[in-house]
Formats: C-alpha cells, structure tokens, sequence
C-alpha cells in the first residue's frame, strides 16, 4: 500500500525536498521557523536547513512581496508563506501590480517566480478577518497563476511545480483539508498547474468543486447515489486556467453542472465556470448551471451563525436534484451528536 | 536635450504614454550613477528618464518605447513609466509609489544569497516616503545590512500637492534614523554636492556597512506629467519657479565649469552638437521601427520557459 500522509505533512515533505534539491529556493513567512511551523507545514526545517533557507520576517506583508519579488528577480526561488488569506489582503499592490506583471511589462525580459502560500481559514470562530477565501481575486489578474490543491497527493505536487514554474503561483490551502490523509509518493514529484482531476465517475450530474468543497462534493455524491443518481465529481484544482475541457466533457455526459466554491458566490470561481461551460457547451446542458458558496456576507465568528453560513454536501446534493427536476429526498441526516459543525472532524480542537 | 526633445515632439501624439520629465532633477542621477558599475542594479518610478540615462540606458531603447515600437526597451508594453535595461543594470520603473523600494532591497538580498557584490540604489520622490511599502522595506534592508542606497527627491509637490499639507515640518532625512538607517540631505541641484554625499552612500553599502537615505532638494520645472509648464493650475507661485529655474542644475553647472575655465565655448558646442546627433538618432530609429505584431498582446503574461 502507499504511504499515506496528512496534507500538511505532504506540504512540509514537498518543501523539504525543495530546500534540499534546489539551492535557489528559500522559505519566508510570519512564524515559518516558529515552535507551531505554520500548521506543522513548515516544523523542523530551519533545524535542518538553516536560518538563511528558512526564514520569519518582519510583520510587513506588502513590503517583503516586494521583497521577494527582488529576489526571485536576481534568481531566487522564495515561497512566501500567509498563515492566513487575510493577510494577504496587505500584499495586494506589490502581487497585483508588481509580481503578476513583471515579466510583461519589461517585455518578458524578467520572470518572477515566487510561491505564495495562502491558508484559507475556517471554523472554531475565525471569523470575518480570518477566514475569507479570495482566490476569484488573484484568479481575475492576469500573470498570477493560483491552484487550490484539495488532496495530500496534490499538495506536494503542485508545490514543487509551483517552484520550478516561472510564473508567480500562489497557492491556496484549506485549513480544513491539513488533517487529511491521502497517498503520497515519497520521491518528488510534479502534478500540472493546468489540469482538472475527475474524483468520481458519474453520469447524471457533475458535481465540480474548488479545494474543500471537492470532499462535499464527494460526500454528496455519496447522497446522490442513495437514491439512485450518479455524480460525476471533479476537482477543479486550478482556477488559471480553469479546465474547461475536461468540465465540457463530464457536462457533454450529464448535462446538469454544480458548482462548489469557498469562496463567495457573487463574482466567485463559481461563475466563471458557469460561464466558460455556458459559452462553449451551451447545447449540452440541460438546466442552468448551479453555484454553491459563501453567501455575500462576512464570514460570523459564533457557531450558531458560522454554522448556517458555510454550506455543506446537503445543500450540493439539494442543487443536483433542484437541476434534475428530481423531486426525490435526500437521505435524512445521520445523528451527529456535535452541537456545532464548526470543526472538519474531532482531530480538531481549538484554539487553531 | 533629450527631455526637451521629447517635449517638442510630444505634440505629434506619437508618443502615446503618459510622460513625467525631470528637467530641472537631473542633477541627482549624474551625480549618484558616477559612483556605480555596471553590474550594480537601479531602481526607479515614474520620473524614470534620468536615472535610465545615467546609468548607460540606451537612448535609442528608450526612446523607441516612449513611441510604443517593438525596438522599445520593454517591446512598447511598459512606455515612459516602465523603462529597463538590464545590460546597464536599470532593473525596472513602475508609477505606483514605493513600490519598487522593497523590490530594490529584495535584489539586493537576492544579490547578496547569490554571493554577489553589488549596490542597488532604489529612486524615489518625496511622496513615496508616505506609503508604508517604504518604511517596511527600509526596515528590512536595516535588519540585513543591505547594500541599498535610498535616494529621495524632494521635489516638493507631489502631483500638485504641496509637502507641507502632507508631512510634518522635518527632514525626510530624519526617517532613516527612526530605521536606524544612516542619512543625510542636501542640494539636490548642485552636482557636486550629489556626487560628494553619494559617494560616502555607495561606499558604505559596498563595504558592507548598510543602507543610506540620502535625501535631495530639488524642483520640477515641468508640469507633472507631460511637455509643458504648468503656471496657469495656481498650485505653485511664479516667483517660485523663477527662483528654481534660477538654479537649474544643468545651466548652474555649466556656468561652474565656464567660469573656472574647464569647459570653453567650443567644447560646450561640440557637447551639445554631439548629444544633438545622438538623440535625432534615437528619434528616427524609433519612428522608423515597427509596431509590435498583433500575435505580441498576448505574449509575455506567462513565461514561455515554462518550469
């Protein structure tokens, strides 16, 4: 059997391998070579490679992109590591205007190839400041290419492509997905920056989620085929581009698309793929495009709110059906005896 | 001259980009570039063209960029705000303020891990030192020592907002010492004067002794951005342009020499007939140079190496 490790550990193996093959490469971040080492992703390797490879920083987010960027630009590979999306926010100009265009607009005389890590928060009260999900943002600038791995597999393989790609990628990582285990192969490896991955075969419904959403869509799946419908389940993994092929192909089979972000539904990942189905296989489906996401709310700090706010394979499998024209009922609820659903699962406790 | 070229011919709308020129700052680059080799790197912003040019830009690159030619120092996609050349080591200029401080401290770094000996001097005006990007990259270069030498130019507007409206009444200098960055200030329109501070600068950093704010007085005799003046806006005095075109650096300086006999009449014709031909060269290799094909919009967004 494989080996099996935890998203966070495929991570760290990914950037430990990084650090040991290829010199160029360093990592930075607000707490990198801390006691917690960012969610154990980065635990033990300024210990193993000292403290010029791996490396805290000032709380200046905007001016160490630039930073970074000036490094990458005289040959560096830096990862660039945000505990959280929503620092992030302080980066803008520099991602924006400067790292997404430097090859551009110097007429391509100059890469920049930075990888940017953003975890995207979720749960145990983190709120409208710690959990927002703004892929669509970086996705909207041209030069930027942003993936949202969802499996262990894919998280240390699109780091190390992220890398070794000339271009500024900026990694999104669900907090929800770190404990997560999966199969992972032990040498390096690379998984395209470009590509869609089909999780489940189905023929009635495709179910396509970004990151987190990808698992409720599975579980989903897993309602649907309760009662007899059968999902074709796929994980977008990238947003530039988004795999419009292999979405047009599972749609030319089914006909009916959902689709799940964890971002906001309005200007969302959501809509783009809606549209780019819409537009190129318009003939195929056989009902409008669904989209499942955050409401345009701020993310609420209690459970009591936070917990009608994210919504959940239910509310995917309620889509399909609502696609179908199925007047069928879902399975009912399992007892779950948790009060709040404000943890993936009981390995999680806060505070986190 | 190339500026007042520029200026002329700016009529023609050929030149298509929005255009800051430096006359009356050109001072300062002249001064700080004779300090530095080729394999040091400068950074810039938008008023870009004199600290291109006096760090061995080529004319004919930058010229042909400003008329969006695909002979342009950027292939006509970046214009007068994104000028480079990377031969004589101007890595790049971008209009938004401060936001190439920290990526001229970041090549420093980058510069220092690759275990290379090289100066960077970032150029920036006094606005820049508002944002926060440029605290945050001083910071940075002061915690690692960099060789880094920051040069501000005081030109006292920013746009057409006076200093006093936007900073408290003390030296932009007096930041660097909250950074524990060494600076010092002076005549931004005396050559001689740049030349002296930045020399103390770029030694410092190039023994390894860390960064410098060295901060300039001076004045822009042009509009903001564009070929002419700009009295008739009444956001700036014409007893104040006068007093600083009194001291135009390029006229108080050739004065200097003329008086202390180092440059005759026939040397300074010579100059100015030379430069003459260099820049009619430059403006009719861009003009005669072709447009990028329409199959270049798209090229350059992502590299085309690949991993």
């Amino acid at each position: 059997m494989t080996r099996q490790l935890r998203y966070f550990e495929a991570l760290r193996e990914a950037q430990a391998q990084i650090l040991a093959s290829d010199p160029r490469s360093y990592l930075i971040g607000l707490g990198a070579p801390g006691p917690t080492g960012i969610f154990g992703t980065t635990a033990g390797l300024q210990q193993r490679f000292g403290a010029e490879r791996v490396l805290d920083m000032p709380a200046s987010e905007n001016g160490m992109t630039g930073v970074a960027l000036g490094t990458a630009l005289m040959g560096r590979r830096p990862i660039v590591i945000h505990i959280r999306v929503d620092f992030a926010v302080l980066a803008m100009e520099p991602l924006v205007n400067q790292v997404a265009k430097w090859h551009y607009m110097y007429g391509g005389k100059m890469t920049a190839p930075l990888t940017v890590r953003m975890i995207i928060g979720r749960g145990w009260g983190q709120g409208p400041q710690h959990s927002q999900s703004l892929q669509a943002w970086f996705a909207h600038v041209p030069g930027l290419k942003v993936v949202m791995p969802t499996t262990a597999h894919d998280a240390k393989g699109m780091l190390i492509a992220a890398v070794e790609d000339d271009a500024p990628v900026i990694l999104f990582e669900h907090r929800w997905l770190y404990n997560v285990s999966g199969p992972v192969p032990e040498e390096m490896y690379r998984v395209p920056l470009d590509q869609a991955a089909t999780r489940r075969r189905g023929r009635d419904v495709t179910l396509a989620g970004t990151s987190y959403m990808t698992l409720e869509c599975l579980r989903a799946a897993d309602l649907l085929a309760r009662i007899g419908i059968d999902a074709d389940v796929i994980d977008l993994r990238t947003l530039t581009p988004i795999d419009v092929p292999a979405l047009t192909e599972s749609v030319g089979r089914t006909g009916h698309l959902v689709v799940a972000d964890t971002g906001h539904v309005q200007f969302g990942a959501g809509a783009e793929v809606c549209a780019a189905v819409a537009e190129r296989a318009f003939a195929a489906l056989k009902a409008p495009p669904r989209r499942i996401g955050l409401p345009h709310v701020p993310a609420p700090t209690t459970p009591a709110l936070a917990d009608l706010y994210y919504p959940r394979a239910r509310e995917i499998a309620r889509a399909a059906l609502d696609s179908l024209g199925s007047a069928a009922a879902l399975p009912p609820e399992p007892d779950d005896p948790r009060r709040w659903k404000d943890v993936p699962d009981p390995s999680f406790n806060g505070p986190y | 001259m190339v500026e007042e070229t520029i200026a002329r011919l700016y009529a023609e709308q050929e030149m298509r980009c929005p255009t800051h020129l430096c006359i009356g700052q050109e001072a300062i680059p002249v001064g700080v570039s004779a300090h530095l080799t080729a394999t040091d790197l400068v950074f810039s912003g938008h008023r870009s063209h004199g600290h291109y040019l006096a760090k061995g830009g080529d004319l004919r690159a930058m010229v042909a960029e400003l008329y969006g030619r695909e002979t342009g120092c950027a292939r006509g996609k970046g214009g007068s705000q994104h000028l480079v050349d990377l031969a004589c080591g101007f890595m790049g200029s971008a209009p938004i303020l401060a936001s190439t401080v920290s990526v001229g401290v970041g090549a420093a770094w980058g510069a220092r891990m690759a275990g290379e000996d090289r100066v960077v001097v970032v150029y920036f005006g006094d606005a820049a030192t508002e944002e926060g990007a440029f605290h945050e990259a001083m910071n940075f270069a002061a915690v690692r020592r960099l060789p880094v030498v920051f040069v501000c130019e005081n030109n006292l507007y920013s746009v057409h907002s006076p200093l006093a409206i936007r900073q408290p009444p003390r030296p932009i200098s007096a930041l660097g010492g909250a950074h524990g960055v060494a600076a010092a200030c002076g005549d931004g329109n005396d050559v001689e004067a740049v030349h002296a501070l930045a020399s103390g600068a770029v030694a410092r950093a190039r023994r390894g002794d860390g960064p410098t704010l060295l901060e300039f007085a001076t004045y822009r005799l042009m509009e903001h951005c564009g070929p002419n003046g700009d009295l008739e806006l009444g956001y700036r005095s014409a007893e104040e342009i006068a007093a600083w075109q009194a001291r135009d650096p390029v006229a108080v300086y050739r004065n200097r020499l003329a008086a202390d006999g180092a440059l005759d009449a026939a040397a300074q014709e010579r100059a100015a007939a030379e430069t003459a031909r260099e820049i009619d060269d430059a403006v009719a290799f861009a003009k005669a140079s072709p447009f990028p094909a329409p199959d270049q919009l798209a090229r350059f967004v992502y590299p085309e190496t690949g991993r």
